[in-house]
Order: C-alpha cells, then sequence, then structure tokens
C-alpha cells in the first residue's frame, strides 16, 4: 500500500505543507482538511507548484454536518411482545417550516464545510479539501475565484444552498433557487417539503406565493446499523455457500 | 447629439435554442454581445437533497432525471460512489454490460446533440435522420428495463437484470403489415445482442450520412469555425472536462487516464481537436460515435461469449431471486429488509466519476453509516462549461451564442438538479 500514488502524493502533500493540511486517505482518495485562513495560499501553490499542478477545479460544494450520525431508529428494550420500536427526533423530512429545529448549535461546534475536489491533468492526480466555517451563524469561507475563475458557479451555488459567505467573490448571488427565495434549502434544518408554494390565482390574475400545504411525510426511517451484517454478507459470499 | 447606449436582451426562458430552460440576460452593443449573464435554476427540483431524504436504492431513478439524454451514465457515477464505500463489485458480466450501456448512452447522447445543435444553427433534417437512430437505441434500453429513457437499470452490485434472450417485434398493424413488417422485424430475430450486432454493422453508414449533410456544409462551417475559440489554458480555469477540454487539444479522457467498468480491456481511440472551436468539437462527438461503435462491437462479442451472473450475491446489497425469496426463510428475510430499510452503508466519503457523453460526470458521497446518503453531491459537467458563458461569448455576435449554446451540450436537467 505504501507506494500507491496516492499515498506518494500525500506525503509529498505532507512534506510541502506540513501542518497546514491535515491529511487522511481512505480508498486511494486523499482528502485535506485546511483552515480557511491558508486556503488561498494553498490553492495557489497547488494550482502552480510544478509537483502538483491542480490546475482543474472539479468541484465545489457545501455541506452540512448538523446531525451527522444521528439515527432515528432504536430497538433498545426488548419485551415479549416485540423490540421497542420507536421514530424519534427531527430528522430529514419530519418537520415543516414552523416546526424547524432552532438554537441547539452546541453539540456540533462546526457545522458548515466547503468540499473542494482538485484534479491534476499533468499528473494524474485527485485531491479532495475540506474547509470548516469557524462561525455556524454566518459561515464565511475565502473565494477562490481568482486562483480557478471556473469555481464561480459553484460558490454561489453553495451561497444558495447552505449559505456559506465566499469573502472576495464577485457576484454571489443565488443561482438555483427562485429570485427572491429565502433561507438556504439544503441546510438540515430547513423542512424538505420546503416553506411556500405557487399557484396562478385566478381572482388576482397573476401568481401567488402561499405556504405550503403539504404534510411532511417520510416512509423509511433513518437507521444505523453496525456493519457486522455487512462483513458476514462478504464473507458468506466468499464462501459460496449458496452454490453447494 | 444623438446618444447611442446599449440594450439588454432577454433570451429563453422559452426559446426553442436555449435547449430547455436557459434565460439569458444579454447586454448588447448593436449584434455584439457585451455581457452574457446566464440564470439557471428553473429546473431546480432539489435532486440531492431528496436524495438525503431516501434509501440509497430509491434514488437511483432520480440520476436518469438529472441529465435526461444520458441517463445511464449518471446511474453509473452514483452507483460506482456507493460501491466504493460498501467495497463492492460487480461480476465481470455486468461490468461488461455496463461499458456497453456507457456507449449506448454516449451514442444517443451524441444524436440528440447533433440533431438540435444543427437544428439550431439551421439544418432541419439532421435532426430527422438522428431520431431514426435514436428511436433503435432506446428499444434497447426498454428492452433490458421496461422505460425507453428513465431506465434505472444500474445497481449497486450489478445490473438490475441480464440481457433479455428475445428481442421484442413489431405486431401486424394497419401501419406495418407485409413487407414493411418483415423488413422492420428483421434485426429482431433474436436475442438483443444479434439486434445490438445488426445495428452497430449498420450505424457507420448513418454516421457517414449526417458528415455528408455537415462536415463540408459551407453554411454549417460558416456558422461553426472560429466561433467559440477556447484555448486549453482557458477550458482548464473554467474546469471543463470531455469534449470541451478536448476540442482544444487536451487529450484527457477518464476512459483512458482512470479507467472504469471495462474501459482497459477495450480498444479504442481519443479524438482530439486542434483549434477548440465549435466545428473541432462538431469532428470530435462525431468520431466518438464512431469509436462507441467500435466499443459496443466489442462488448457484444464478449458478452455473447461469457454468461454469468450480472448482480453481486450478496444479500444485503441485492436482492434474492424470486423463486428463492418463496422457498426460504432465510431469503424472505433479506428481501424483506432490503425493500423496506435498505442497506447501511459504512461511514466514509468517495467521489466517483465517470465520462459522461458531456464531460466529467461525478458523485461525491458522505455516508453516516446510516441506510440513507447524509449528502450526495452530483458534479454535472454542464454546470461548470455554461459558467464559462460570459467569458468566451464577449465580442461574439448574437447569432454565435446559439452556436456556442449548442457546442456547450447542455440539458438543463443537470445544470439545475
Amino acid at each position: 500500500m505504501s507506494d500507491t500514488p496516492a499515498t506518494s502524493l500525500a506525503e509529498r502533500l505532507a512534506a510541502r505543507f506540513g501542518d497546514t493540511l491535515s491529511i487522511s486517505t481512505q480508498r486511494n482518495e486523499i482528502t485535506a482538511e485546511l483552515a480557511a485562513a491558508d486556503l488561498i495560499a494553498v490553492a495557489t501553490a497547488l494550482r502552480d507548484e510544478p509537483g502538483f499542478r491542480f490546475s482543474e477545479l472539479i468541484d465545489l460544494c457545501g455541506i452540512d454536518y448538523l446531525g451527522y450520525g444521528q439515527t432515528e431508529w432504536e430497538t433498545d428494550t426488548a419485551a415479549g411482545d416485540g423490540f421497542s420500536r420507536g421514530v424519534e427526533g427531527q430528522a430529514m423530512g419530519r418537520f415543516d417550516w414552523a416546526g424547524r429545529p432552532r438554537g441547539s448549535g452546541d453539540n456540533q461546534p462546526r457545522r458548515f464545510a466547503a468540499v473542494i475536489h482538485l484534479l491534476s491533468i499533468e499528473h494524474n492526480r485527485r485531491l479532495r479539501l475540506r474547509v470548516f466555517c469557524a462561525d455556524d451563524s454566518l459561515p464565511v469561507v475565502p473565494s477562490l475565484t481568482l486562483v480557478w475563475p471556473g469555481v464561480n458557479w459553484f460558490e454561489r451555488e453553495a451561497f444558495d444552498l447552505y449559505g456559506i459567505i465566499f469573502d472576495g467573490h464577485p457576484d454571489l448571488r443565488r443561482i438555483l433557487t427562485d429570485y427572491g427565495f429565502v433561507g438556504h434549502p439544503f441546510r438540515k434544518d430547513f423542512p424538505l417539503i420546503g416553506n411556500v408554494e405557487v399557484r396562478y390565482d385566478p381572482e388576482q390574475k397573476r401568481v401567488i406565493y402561499e405556504p405550503v400545504s403539504i404534510e411532511p411525510r417520510v416512509l423509511v426511517p433513518r437507521t444505523i446499523r453496525n456493519d457486522a451484517d455487512l462483513m458476514q454478507a462478504k464473507a458468506e459470499a466468499a464462501d459460496h455457500w449458496r452454490e453447494n | 447629439m444623438q446618444e447611442i447606449r446599449n440594450y439588454t436582451m432577454n433570451f429563453g426562458p422559452q426559446h426553442p435554442a436555449a435547449h430547455g430552460v436557459l434565460r439569458l440576460v444579454m447586454e448588447m452593443d448593436g449584434e455584439t454581445i457585451v455581457r452574457a449573464d446566464p440564470h439557471v435554476g428553473l429546473l431546480h427540483r432539489g435532486t440531492e437533497k431528496l436524495a438525503e431524504s431516501k434509501p440509497f436504492n430509491q434514488s437511483i431513478g432520480y440520476m436518469d432525471r438529472l441529465d435526461y439524454v444520458s441517463m445511464m451514465c449518471n446511474e453509473h457515477a452514483y452507483v460506482k460512489a456507493i460501491e466504493n464505500l460498501l467495497g463492492i463489485e460487480a461480476p465481470e458480466r455486468a461490468q461488461y454490460i455496463r461499458t456497453m450501456f456507457d456507449e449506448i448512452t454516449r451514442i444517443l447522447n451524441h444524436l440528440m446533440w447533433i440533431g438540435s445543435n444543427a437544428l439550431d444553427l439551421g439544418a432541419m433534417a439532421v435532426f430527422l435522420y438522428a431520431f431514426r437512430e435514436r428511436e433503435e437505441l432506446m428499444d434497447v434500453y426498454e428492452a433490458v428495463s421496461g422505460a425507453r429513457m428513465h431506465a434505472t437499470y444500474y445497481r449497486p452490485g450489478g445490473v438490475y437484470r441480464d440481457l433479455p434472450a428475445q428481442m421484442s417485434q413489431y405486431r401486424e398493424s394497419p401501419w406495418h403489415k407485409g413487407k414493411d413488417l418483415k423488413r422492420i422485424n428483421s434485426w429482431r430475430e433474436g436475442s438483443m445482442l444479434d439486434y445490438l450486432e445488426a445495428f452497430t454493422a449498420d450505424f457507420p453508414s448513418k454516421v457517414d450520412e449526417y458528415e455528408d449533410l455537415l462536415t463540408t456544409n459551407r453554411i454549417w462551417k460558416q456558422r461553426t469555425v472560429g466561433i467559440g475559440v477556447i484555448s486549453p489554458e482557458l477550458a482548464q480555469q473554467w474546469g471543463m472536462t470531455g469534449v470541451m477540454l478536448r476540442g482544444s487539444g487536451v487529450a484527457w479522457d477518464l476512459r483512458k487516464k482512470q479507467p472504469y467498468a471495462k474501459y482497459a480491456e477495450m480498444d479504442f481511440d481519443i479524438p482530439v481537436g486542434v483549434g477548440g472551436d465549435c466545428y473541432d468539437r462538431y469532428l470530435c462527438r462525431v468520431e466518438e460515435m464512431r469509436q462507441s461503435n467500435r466499443i459496443i462491437q466489442q462488448c457484444v462479442k464478449w458478452l455473447k461469449a461469457n454468461p454469468g451472473p450480472v448482480m453481486v450475491q450478496n444479500f444485503k446489497v441485492a436482492p434474492p431471486s424470486r423463486v428463492e425469496m418463496k422457498e426460504d426463510m432465510e431469503a424472505m428475510i433479506h428481501h424483506f429488509k432490503l425493500f423496506t430499510e435498505g442497506y447501511c452503508v459504512p461511514a466514509g466519503e468517495t467521489y466517483a466519476a465517470v465520462e459522461a457523453p458531456k464531460g466529467e460526470f461525478g458523485c461525491y458521497l458522505v455516508s453516516d453509516g446510516a441506510n440513507k446518503p447524509f449528502r450526495v453531491h452530483l458534479r454535472a459537467p454542464g454546470f461548470a462549461h455554461l459558467s464559462s458563458m460570459d467569458t468566451i461569448v464577449r465580442g461574439h455576435m448574437l447569432a454565435d451564442v446559439v452556436a456556442m449554446i449548442g457546442t456547450y451540450d447542455l440539458v438543463f436537467g443537470e445544470v439545475d438538479r
């Protein structure tokens, strides 16, 4: 594993940037986490230095870590008539605009991050950068538009959907949502059913906005299971026990 | 003295050359573009958020509806991301089937592109011809999945089912009878692979027909040569991939550089442009159709010779057969769990990319170990390409904007997601 290309790139990154990047490698994919303050300097170096030459920014997206690892389906007690089954919490899709979760940011200090995927055409390498925003109520990341101009719309998208503000962006407008939209719809505390719906009102002879009329509904609860099941299944598949 | 001012013009969203729902606000100096501001998002459906609220398998169908002219390539990226995290690999036959259908999809996409681009620039006939072959390939989609476009055919761990042994035939009707019926059914006597073999033998002559109509056509060349020139540096700065990058002379194709499925075993060439204008990109795409045809031929040959499973035998991820389910208690439990709860994907993150017909289509998937994805981000090539619109078309004429929209090969299902 030590001589795979991804590892050697990880070593070179560690040698060049030292403590600025915290690097992890999984499945031959390198992820480097860094502070927002270092982003521009690191990005410029990654683009220009002959050992890296990440000439293309493939992707930038926002992510909201609120509720990461939370499960809704607990079976913790067993009785004669079966296990306890309960769907708990306000997970994705279970709340509307009025009942959206608010003000409980203390257990998850850093919610928002921008994830950047880079591609080096010269060296045929990929790299993932992750920048966490220090403040949940005003997430700010420096804009990369001067390093890779193509990031422009990706940053606008992350701003629109997650409310991450890209400092130095020349034209930080909403891009995917409607003109005059309120809120950042991909945040985990934004209801899946949305906030408003539109229809044509024949009396006023125009399209009007109204609060949504649909009920929040989730068909399959979110469950986290130990992947021991999966390991077992893998072992079984390896044995070809079914074919005997 | 009379004062002359620039004026602002609105193009779309209801314009036939806007390829769907592009609204383009342009500042014009006479007929010259001073500034172009594309407004997108009119087709935004929140696919990524919807995917976060559903078990993994239930979102495969959404992928078809992103870039709705290259359906299976989108599925491929999503399915590949899940497979990365699960640590499973599809059986060899499934990988050949995926390679074959990726290329069928590429031809479908390029036919749609050549037709609509020519139509935008004033050549009506190509569109009609292109749909002739599209119909034939859509029948292949229908044969494997039951749907002509939104197939939902790829699954984590393989494909939904094996290729059909009998290609469906036309029945006699007032519109198809006698000799005519015999002719349209002549390819459909055998299996789906026989049908594809007949198609691939015939298809290069059809590509020749499109080329007859366009390649040396004086009007076509006037509209495309030297229009929308993109230098290799500019293409890389703007995150361009696929033909947009290759048209500028950068030999970059994920099928060669980071091979997935069975592309490493395929014999095919990558066409590369020289000048980076609309005409070069046209030539690249036409040649890609011929190369895709070659790949399909190789896959058909292999698939005919090598039967085998098309889905992993791992019942935590893939359902057991109906027969097994009815006879075996354990199989029934697996089936029930899989269709009510789905499967849990180990925590982690991955980025899986495929060379979709329009460029690099990527899926960034974050799982926290649940049966639903924590975050899905879909990297659509059209989104990156369209963002460069303002830079490229500045100084061009209004009519060239239409040529440029055509050469970007935009589909708003993927731009807006």
